[in-house]
């Protein structure tokens, strides 16, 4: 591993204003190290050919004295739900193989806008469905700390290039957790904001109501300042929010200074420590807890009694919602068609695209879904998931009347092996127990990298949690206890990753 | 299907009570689609006005259109409907291949506009009230075109897709069922579907071209023994295209469904299509309350929150009711009853209004849309409205009135109009129609004509001016019918006098 990719984003950016490295030289480093162990990890399925081309332009624009913005020429990749006009954008299906967007996403146009480059397109669970990237089309992804273990999903790919080296900043999305999951997994950084903060425009849905596209980084204030490229009002989406944002980065900036820990009110979900909870995860989030609580902070068990149904009522909202947005996967107008033997009617070629198209997940996912919307199921299944998400919604009002943030571990386990729970969707789906709750009431969640658990060796994250619109409070109390673990640790987490690069 | 099959209309009527509901969809003539950017426009190349919202790309999102909802406010207002101070989208689920994503959006159980009434008035003067249900946002559904014998979906060697359409704001108006219509129920239903023509035309709304699928209307008819509560079974016979049609639509219902009833059998619930040249209807698919759209609300979309001080605005700015409207037009207007009741019947108010605008005088543009307009759309088989436009008219009663076109003349260019020849000024020239005013080529038929038969000259002489007629006659042969034969003939009197 070079010196540039060991960079954060921040200290890169510092570098590239100074003119001590150009983009060209930071993006070039960055596709040696793709190349270098893309054959060990798997976390790109297209990489840009024109990268270099995009960074030699940003150069041009910095040495003709142009104000450029303050990530200009850091390298970025995306995860492949975003739509691109210059890469294929597939959503980790083969149903979408190829298939070229004639627009780019919001996100994806305000990072160009924004100046950085991006290396190429991610790998993912197909329609981000899933917890391992396993039910990705293109093959799996491997976690760069043990490449038999899973990288987390969906956004497996983002969070294993961030882990890898391969990129400093990636974009990802999170329905359920496929931001912060795939995060603690890998000792990462994720951020899923409010719902609203960011544009879903492009971002190929899921489940509309849950969807939120968010910043994956090695460091909290390096997904400020991706978060703060990409956020604000977008009027192609309805449901962006119009508020002003403070800087994201600011407060991540704030947070390392120390400023907000003390007397600062931390909310324990005891709903979301007990039972299911692996040994060395509670260990380092009790730690996490011990040292904010060292530092001022307050810390209060509270209680959140319908978190517990909040996977059922996830597992019918997603299905129904997907169900109906994956209906447009018709071969119709684009992407793969097949026509049976015997040729057949439009029913038939639309069945079969449909049948060859979608994996087995995905399949799983439209009949739970189909199901769950018919007439005579829809009040029992639909409409009961939708009063537990306004449950679910009023316990964290309750909450936060008590509290600034909530704190529970991002994910219940480390980093399981591949093939551990793909035959068990059932438990696969109660991974995503930690972080489900903040996709239905919407508000703001963080990962952040607590350590190692002492069983096995694997990174594991703590969850803050906010109350909409609070985004800044998490980047600042996120960077906050950052500063204080390396301190204590006297090093960065990812500075004990495996050193990775020996198949090609 | 055979007339043995049909009950005589009076005889349904007799036994039966007929129910009706309808609903009309109305395009709204916005500058663009209902949740995108892509231009509505009729009759452009396919697949050019489209976006990657009407495509259903992967990525895109729907935004509502505000003109859209201002205009369906103003149509729910007009309708006498309250305003819901929320209402919002819904997906309606099904797999098609016109529909970009597989699923419409739509309203479902809360719409924008609910619970009013419209005033029909019918060839008697009588005003019947058409309770009305609700009226909802949608959007319409792309083209399709089924290539091979058929026409139809099944058996089509292939189809085509054209998703112009696609996106294309509507409003749908869904009546209450309609009792009591007894033997009126065919003109009520015309009626019904005119003053609903002619209130979106007073509103700006859509420029309501049936012929164009701009207003559609889907009805329904259902029969029961006269005193019997139970509904009876009813079919849905769908996208009747013209009010005429309307008419005869419900009227074949009644005469089929009361066959039906009247041999013991019974009613299939069913979608039912119209066949304008045979005038019958015959089964769609079958159709039932649970049919599973899997409606839920739309997650890409906020609630539609009219302000207040908006509804009071759109109320502010509504035209008249149409029966407010119809007396102050008749008094304008200067009609008799009975000349107001065809303009009415006709469903030609709108046209005549819009004529009269562009400078004919009523009694001019009332002649021409109820005679030879009318006519000449029953011979073709189409709808008055949909063959001229109103601003042709007028140019035409304007050439009659300077003298360039005789009556008989303005018939021939109206046909050249209507043939998409045009504008009457263009028709006059091409077709070279315009009445001979050069006195000199008219004198020099009238001597050619008067030395041919010089017995009817000298009759003239003698002072026996009606034997005139016989060289009218040939001189008007000679100028091919281009001539004003008043003239001719005050030039014959001078000519023969000399």
């Amino acid at each position: 591993m070079g010196e540039i990719t060991a960079l954060t984003a921040a200290e890169l950016s510092e570098r590239l204003a100074t003119g001590e490295i150009s983009s060209v030289e930071a993006t070039r480093a960055h596709l040696d190290r793709i190349s270098a162990v893309e054959g060990d990890v798997h976390a790109f399925l297209h990489v840009s050919d024109h990268a270099l081309d995009v960074a030699a332009d940003i150069d041009a624009r910095r040495s003709s004295g142009e104000e450029l913005g303050p990530i200009a020429g850091v390298p970025l990749a995306i995860k492949d739900v975003l739509v691109t006009t210059d890469m294929p954008s597939t959503s980790g299906s083969r149903i979408l193989e190829g298939y070229m967007s004639p627009f780019d996403a919001t996100t994806v146009e305000r990072s160009r806008a924004a100046g950085l480059v991006p290396l190429g397109k991610t790998n993912m669970d197909e329609f981000a469905m899933g917890s391992s990237t396993e039910h990705s089309a293109f093959g799996p992804t491997h976690n760069p700390w043990d490449l038999e273990r899973i990288p987390g999903g969906s956004g497996g790919g983002s969070a294993a290039a961030v882990a890898a080296f391969e990129a400093p900043l990636a974009l990802g999305s999170d329905t359920g957790g496929s931001i912060r999951q795939p995060a603690h997994v890998t000792g990462t950084v994720g951020v899923k904001p409010t719902y609203g903060a960011v544009s879903r425009y492009g971002a190929i849905a899921l489940a509309s109501s849950l969807d939120q596209v968010g910043p994956v980084a090695r460091t909290v204030l390096d997904a400020g300042l991706l978060q703060d490229a990409v956020q604000g009002h977008d009027p192609r989406d309805s449901t962006s929010l119009t508020d002003a944002w403070p800087s994201m980065a600011d407060a991540a900036r704030a947070g390392a200074r120390g400023e907000g820990v003390k007397g600062l009110k931390i909310g324990v979900i005891s709903d979301l420590t007990g039972a299911g909870i692996q040994e060395g995860v509670s260990t380092r989030f009790r730690e996490a807890l011990d040292t904010l609580e060292a530092n001022g902070a307050e810390i209060v068990e509270v209680s959140a009694p319908h978190f517990e149904y909040a996977v059922a009522a996830y597992y019918l909202i997603l299905p129904a919602e997907a169900s109906s947005n994956l209906a447009r996967f018709d071969s119709v107008r684009f992407g793969l068609r097949v026509t049976p033997e015997s040729g057949g009617t439009v029913e038939q070629v639309m069945a079969a695209s449909r049948e060859a198209g979608f994996g087995p997940e995905v399949k799983r996912r439209i009949i739970l879904g189909t199901y769950a919307l018919s007439a005579g199921y829809y009040d029992a299944y639909y409409g009961s998931a939708q009063k537990v998400r306004t449950l679910i919604q009023r316990d964290f009002a309750n909450a936060f009347s008590h509290v600034d943030v909530l704190a529970s571990p991002s994910a219940p386990t480390t980093a399981f092996r591949f093939g551990e729970k793909l035959d068990d969707p059932m438990a696969m789906y109660l991974n995503d127990v930690t972080t489900i709750p903040a996709n239905l009431a919407g508000v703001p969640g963080i990962s952040v990298p607590v350590g190692l658990a002492p069983e096995d060796g694997l990174p594991v994250g703590i969850q803050f949690m906010a109350p909409a619109r609070e985004d800044a409070r998490l980047y600042q109390v996120g960077a906050s206890l950052e500063a204080l673990l390396e301190s204590e640790w006297g090093h960065t987490l990812m500075s004990q990753a495996p050193q990775l690069g020996g198949k090609h | 299907m055979s007339t043995a099959e049909l009950m005589d209309f009076d005889e349904a009527i007799e036994k039966f009570e007929p129910v009706l509901g309808f609903e009309v969809h109305v395009e709204l003539g916005t500058a663009t689609k209902m949740f995108s950017a892509a231009p509505n426009g009729f009759g452009d190349e396919p697949n050019t006005n489209v976006s990657p919202v009407c495509l259903g790309l992967p990525g895109s999102l729907p935004v509502v259109n505000e003109q859209a909802v201002r205009y369906s406010i103003s149509l729910g207002l007009a309708l006498g409907c309250s305003i819901a101070e929320s209402s919002s989208f819904a997906r309606k689920n099904y797999f098609y291949p016109d529909l970009a994503k597989n699923y419409q959006i739509s309203q479902y159980d809360e719409p924008i506009a609910f619970e009013g009434e419209v005033e029909v008035e019918l060839s008697d003067g009588s005003i019947r009230r058409i309770p009305i249900e609700r009226a909802h946002m949608e959007e319409d559904a792309g083209k399709l075109t089924h290539v091979g014998t058929s026409g139809r979906i099944q058996g089509a060697d292939h189809s085509l897709v054209d998703y112009n359409r696609a996106g294309v704001p509507l409003v749908e108006i869904v009546t209450h069922p309609i009792f009591g219509a007894g033997a009126l129920a065919p003109e009520i239903a015309k009626a019904y579907v005119a003053t609903i023509r002619d209130i979106v035309i007073s509103l700006g709304i859509s420029e309501a071209r049936m012929e164009r699928g701009n207003l559609r209307c889907d009805a329904n008819v259902s029969l029961r023994p006269w005193g019997q509560e139970k509904l009876g079974t009813r079919t849905e016979t769908k996208n009747v295209n013209s009010m005429r049609s309307v008419e005869r639509a419900v009227r074949y219902e009644i005469r089929r469904q009361a066959a039906i009833l009247e041999a013991g059998g019974t009613i299939t619930q069913e979608t039912r299509h119209w066949h304008e040249d045979t005038g019958t209807t015959s089964a769609g698919r079958p159709k039932s309350d649970a049919d599973d759209y899997r409606y839920f609300p739309e997650p890409d979309l906020l609630p539609v929150v009219p302000s207040a001080e908006l509804i009071d605005e759109l109320r502010a700015a509504l035209p008249e009711p149409p029966a407010a409207r119809r007396r102050r037009l008749k008094t304008e207007w200067g009609f008799t009853d009975l000349e107001f009741q065809d303009v009415q019947n006709g469903g030609l108010v709108s046209e005549v209004a819009a004529t009269i605008a562009a400078g004919a005088s009523p009694a001019a543009a009332r002649k021409w849309w109820t005679g030879e307009i009318t006519r000449l759309a029953n011979a073709r088989g189409a709808e008055p409205t949909s063959l001229v436009a109103p601003e042709s008219v007028a140019e035409l009663t304007a050439l009659v009135d300077e003298g360039t076109l005789t009556d008989k003349l303005a018939r021939q260019v109206l046909e050249g109009v209507i043939d998409g020849e045009g504008t009457p000024a263009e028709v006059v020239d091409t077709r070279g129609l315009a009445v001979v005013s050069d006195d000199g080529a008219l004198i020099a038929a009238i001597d050619d004509a008067l030395a041919a038969q010089p017995d009817v000259l000298q009759k003239i002489k003698d002072g026996k001016v009606q034997a005139a007629g016989a060289i009218i006659g040939a001189v008007m042969k000679a100028m091919r019918g281009q001539a004003d034969a008043a003239r001719v003939r005050e030039l014959i009197l001078e000519r023969a006098t000399e």
